[in-house]
């Protein structure tokens, strides 16, 4: 069990990594943006892994006072991170949208071609 | 036994993001982020945060895929180049992630309650929540009271983006305008999806109602519900045309509700001040200062939720109208 107890974070390691290839090495606009969504969704999961704590449960009282409790803050921070990290997804799905009306393709390099000539 | 579950769940996890990546069919590329959010989801509830994991069911499975859709349907499908220096890409990325799990072997194990996250400042939540705002779900403790000027932000952050898709796409033109053919008709000559949808969607707001007020008490809060709600009317509008939706909901209206949450939780705030307390010290609310603290998080919760629904309508009806 000692040396599952870093499989989180090797995931982590690992998605966050996959998420960044997306980002650096595709040249679709769109598969940038969901390289980026998993990017996110590693650090939200480094962020939750922290915050467990052996034999605990959710943080919410339920009468019994002996009761082990996981840690409320990352919960509380990566709560809210998801949903500014939808909205922020969505404006640059909107920025794509327009780019994709002024310069028909989302493919990166294209758009530099076009911005060159 | 849950341990094992996780390391099930974190692995199809990997499996899937790598598929995402991989295939230059972004339909389904969006399709397995869908799978790859409710997997996250799965993990977060192991890892004891519900609040967490609702959240991300009801965002990254349901909202987040939609998003998406109609962004691909006003582009296009299909990737078309081959990735750019893919050699060098994935020597950067390998040597970046070799050097990640390589810091990870200095970091306490999972589940250590003598890790440094776990000893600071988390017991003095745990420990005073009772004492000075008396609800069951500290998460929503530390996200109302604890930490509310942080929420705040967020909520104007999650307002800041829904203002930027509006000037970028426009909040939509009036629908009654167009001939009546080019009006989106959804899929309301479908039989299966229209008669199972009608089932649903009650349910679905009936359960983000639910899951906004009773945030003190159990898993749920302002952003989730936000979620929630904002997902069944896209459900909506999705089943029975986009102009249905819009005479429910008018995108008037929405504007109005994206302005009003923060309008709603500033003035929390600033009532604060007014009965001679701090900026969002909801002590002063009441005679008692509990009380006072319970009633300032069921108003800040609710300018939350009015907020997210808002804001995320607003971006759905948007990307949708443009695609006429």
């Amino acid at each position: 069990m000692e040396i599952l107890g870093l499989y989180n974070y090797w995931v982590f390691a690992v998605l966050l990594m996959t998420g960044f290839y997306a980002v650096i090495a595709k040249r679709n606009l769109v598969k940038k943006l969901i390289g980026l969504s998993l990017f996110q969704a590693a650090v939200f999961l480094l962020y939750i892994t922290m915050g467990k704590v052996d034999g605990g449960t959710a943080p919410i009282f339920s009468g019994s006072d002996t009761t082990i409790f996981s840690n409320p803050l990352p919960q509380v921070l990566i709560l809210t991170a998801i949903v500014v990290g939808i909205s922020t997804t969505a404006l640059g799905l909107g920025i794509i949208v327009r780019l994709k009306e002024e310069y028909g393709t989302i493919e990166e390099h294209e758009i530099q071609e076009i911005d060159e000539r | 036994m849950i341990v094992i579950f996780g390391i099930f769940l974190l692995t199809l996890l990997v499996i899937t993001a790598i598929a995402i990546v991989r295939t230059d069919n972004l339909f389904v590329a969006v399709m397995l982020m869908g799978i790859a959010s409710l997997l996250i989801a799965g993990n977060f509830f192991l890892l004891d945060a519900a609040d967490v994991a609702l959240t991300e069911a009801a965002v990254g499975a349901g909202i987040s895929t939609v998003l998406f859709l109609s962004a691909l349907a006003l582009t296009s499908e299909r990737e078309r180049a081959r990735s750019s220096n893919k050699i060098l890409s994935f020597t950067v990325v390998t040597a970046a992630a070799m050097i990640l799990i390589y810091a990870t072997f200095d970091k306490p194990r999972f589940g250590d309650p003598e890790a440094p996250a776990q000893t600071h400042v988390a017991p003095w939540y745990l420990e005073k929540t009772p004492e000075y705002i008396d609800i069951p779900n500290v998460v929503t403790a530390v996200l109302g009271s604890f930490r509310g000027y942080d929420t705040l932000g967020e909520v104007f952050v999650v307002l800041t983006a829904g203002i930027g898709v509006l000037f970028l796409l426009g909040s939509g033109a009036p629908l009654g305008s167009l001939p009546q053919e080019q009006v989106n008709e959804g899929l309301r000559h479908h039989l299966i999806p229209r008669v199972i949808g009608r089932v649903l969607i009650p349910f679905i707001l009936l359960f983000g109602l639910y899951v906004q007020f009773h945030g003190e008490y159990g898993p749920g809060g302002g952003f989730q519900a936000g979620a929630i709600i904002a997902a069944g009317i896209i459900l909506f509008a999705l089943l029975e045309g986009e102009q249905r939706a819009l005479s429910v909901l008018p995108a008037r209206v929405l504007l109005g509700l994206m302005a009003f949450g923060p309008l709603l939780y500033g003035a929390v705030g600033i009532a604060g001040i007014v009965l001679g307390g701090n900026f969002l010290d909801y002590s002063v609310l009441s005679s008692d200062p509990v009380k006072g603290q319970q009633l300032g998080i069921l108003l800040i919760e609710a300018g939350v939720g009015i907020t997210v629904t808002g804001v995320l309508l607003g971006i759905f009806h948007a990307f949708a109208a443009r695609g006429r």
